[in-house]
């Protein structure tokens, strides 16, 4: 049984220049679509990942399950009572001039009756003294943990967590994410985590979701994506994790870069970078099908 | 040796007292040689990096020790001197390639400058050698780019740039803070293949700062762990990885995520590194340290040697 469901969710924005420009110009209304027809399900219990480069739409994805943007088109479907969400950056997200207690209890106002401060904190491994001082005499990793506690005082059953850990030095990062893993266990809570960073996801994730220019190019369980990655944007990605085991094994960095959102490429949005575009890969758009969408894979070419 | 550092020790005067954010450091670079240098925010890795180029923000300064850049020192020059090595001997590249591009000039302005500050050369021939630096790192039809404005090009062209401004007077020496952090995967890679290149070809000694252990273990020869404003590991990067001598080194390993490994949850270190105001009693990461003994809560360790490495860690002292 599904707790969110996305169908064939958009969302444009509009960058157009000011009104009296476009008509003394002449220039044309510029949408940008940030997100074209997201689809994907998750289950209660578990964690999607969603990851792809920077300007992606991973993070307005974000933004429209929690209701920060209304899609332009498609539905989303949440079948529990309540979700939060984690941020990236701790400095930013915690107000500076509220004590821990009132930044924790603030979801709290829409429960009948929500768990005691101190509790929340034990529970992130904070001391329930915490509660009295105020955020800015916090480390990064701490603060992070203020944000878990809040998120998790309001009683959610999901949690999207937009590249929680990315602001965080390596070690500091261990401990969040073993927070979370440990978290879920105990909780039963289902994640939705955004990120770009492959090695993070593939230890977090039960399901991986590669976004690129807006869609959604793969999506299988975490296994299966890391040994057998299909989509040649995958596999690219995956090839450009540094290696640490220094076996030595070539790599090859693709030339090009994110193509510019307000001149999207025709057909495949990947073509230009692909090694195995053909003719086709430059008008048609792929149809996403069987947990890929790539012209390549689809004739068996890959 | 290209570099040499010795006995570095950074301070800053505070009305509270004087903080040393590096303390008697000691490290050396090879022509053609890439050190990177890693460690986590506040470990004093970047502070490192000012103070061998002289760059060091007021109120910091070198308070001890000595940075030799082809054998005759460089710490005590002159204001004026200095600025004149670092255009000419040494190139920087600093992690936001936008805010060290002049957004008003054209990229081929900002090169031709540079190129004409420090070489003999007249406004043609800077412009040949602006553009095939540009060439070299990989900006497709110079030509074309060379009056293009900064915010024209993306993160990673610009970071490109960058490094061809660092590179224009073929320095001796390089210091790269982070040259991949802002960067996408796929660009980092691009970028990493880059600098490698440049310093094997042009036998240049690459200081490559950076707390991403993935980018040392693809660029670097050797590598110096840092804590607390110390070195606390140094030797190959192979070594340092596969066998970590130093405890903080062996949970730092640990604790990076890797792709395609079974286990689900990482080792941690527990606590955070000390504030400098704080720096306990002899080794400074004791209270972390899993491994800690009497010793180490009263003496703080050096450099000993352990196995390629040395590692600053009692556990490794002979007698």
């Amino acid at each position: 049984m599904h707790l969110l469901k996305l169908d064939s969710v958009s969302r444009d924005f509009d960058v157009s220049r000011p009104w009296l420009n476009r008509v003394l110009e002449g220039e044309p209304q510029r949408i940008l679509r940030a997100v074209d027809h997201v689809s994907f399900e998750v289950s209660k219990g578990e964690t999607l990942a969603l990851v792809g480069e920077s300007g992606c739409g991973k993070s307005t994805v974000a933004r429209l399950i929690a209701g920060l943007y209304t899609p332009s088109e498609g539905r989303i479907e949440f079948r529990g009572r309540r979700l939060q969400m984690i941020f990236q950056d701790p400095y930013a997200s915690l107000n500076p001039r509220w004590r821990v207690s009132k930044i924790i209890a603030e979801p709290m106002m829409f429960l009948e009756r929500g768990k005691p401060v101190g509790e929340l904190l034990t529970q992130v491994g904070l001391s329930p003294d915490d509660a009295q001082r105020y955020p800015h005499e916090f480390s990064g990793g701490q603060r992070q943990r203020i944000s878990i506690a809040r998120a998790l005082a309001g009683e959610p059953e999901l949690l999207i967590c937009d590249e929680p850990t990315s602001a965080l030095d390596v070690s500091v990062q261990a401990q969040i994410l073993n927070l979370m893993a440990e978290l879920q266990e105990r909780l039963g809570l289902t994640y939705l985590f955004i990120s770009h960073n492959l090695a993070v996801v593939s230890l977090i994730a039960d399901r991986v979701g590669v976004m690129y220019f807006g869609r959604i190019v793969e999506l299988a369980s975490t296994s299966d994506l890391f040994a057998r990655p299909r989509h040649p944007y995958t596999r690219m990605l995956l090839d450009a994790v540094p290696d640490l085991e220094m076996s030595g094994k070539p790599r090859t960095p693709v030339a090009g870069e994110v193509p510019n959102p307000l001149a999207p490429p025709s057909g495949c949005s990947f073509h230009p970078r692909c090694p195995h575009a053909n003719p086709r890969c430059q008008v048609e758009v792929p149809r996403f099908s069987d947990g890929v969408a790539c012209h390549a894979v689809e004739e068996g070419r890959l | 040796m290209m570099l040499e550092v010795q006995g570095l020790t950074v301070q800053f005067p505070t009305r509270r007292g004087t903080l040393t954010a590096v303390d008697s450091i000691n490290f050396s670079i090879a022509p053609g040689e890439v050190l990177g240098v890693v460690g986590e925010s506040g470990a004093g890795k970047s502070i490192t990096g000012m103070a061998v180029i002289g760059l060091l923000e007021p109120p910091g300064r070198i308070a001890a020790g000595e940075v030799r850049l082809e054998g005759s020192r460089i710490d005590n020059l002159p204001h004026e001197a200095l600025r004149k090595i670092r255009g000419r001997k040494i190139g920087v590249i600093f992690q936001d390639p936008l805010t060290s591009l002049n957004p008003l000039y054209t990229i081929g302005q900002q090169l031709e400058e540079t190129i004409l500050t420090h070489l003999p050369l007249d406004k043609t021939q800077a412009r040949e050698r602006a553009l095939s630096l540009l060439r070299e790192v990989g900006i497709p039809a110079p030509e074309a780019r060379y009056g293009a404005y900064p915010h024209h090009f993306s993160g990673g062209m610009r970071q490109r740039v960058v490094i061809a401004l660092a590179l224009a007077a073929e320095p001796r020496l390089l210091i790269a803070d982070e040259p991949t952090t802002a960067l996408d995967v796929s660009i980092q890679a691009q970028i990493i293949a880059l600098l490698k290149r440049l310093a094997g070809e042009r036998g240049a000694a690459v200081m490559l700062i950076t707390h991403d252990m993935g980018v040392i273990a693809e660029t670097a020869q050797r590598v110096a762990v840092m804590y607390a404003g110390r070195i606390v590991e140094i030797g190959p990067v192979r070594d340092v990885i596969h066998s970590p001598r130093h405890p903080y080194t062996v949970g730092l390993m640990g604790s990076i995520p890797k792709v395609g490994t079974r286990e689900k949850r990482l080792l941690q270190i527990d606590g955070a590194m000390p504030r400098l105001n704080a720096i306990p009693a002899g080794c400074a990461f004791n209270p972390r340290c899993p491994r800690r003994f009497a010793r180490c809560l009263v003496e703080r360790p050096d450099l000993l040697s352990a196995g390629a490495s040395r590692a600053a860690c009692w556990l490794h002292a002979s007698s």
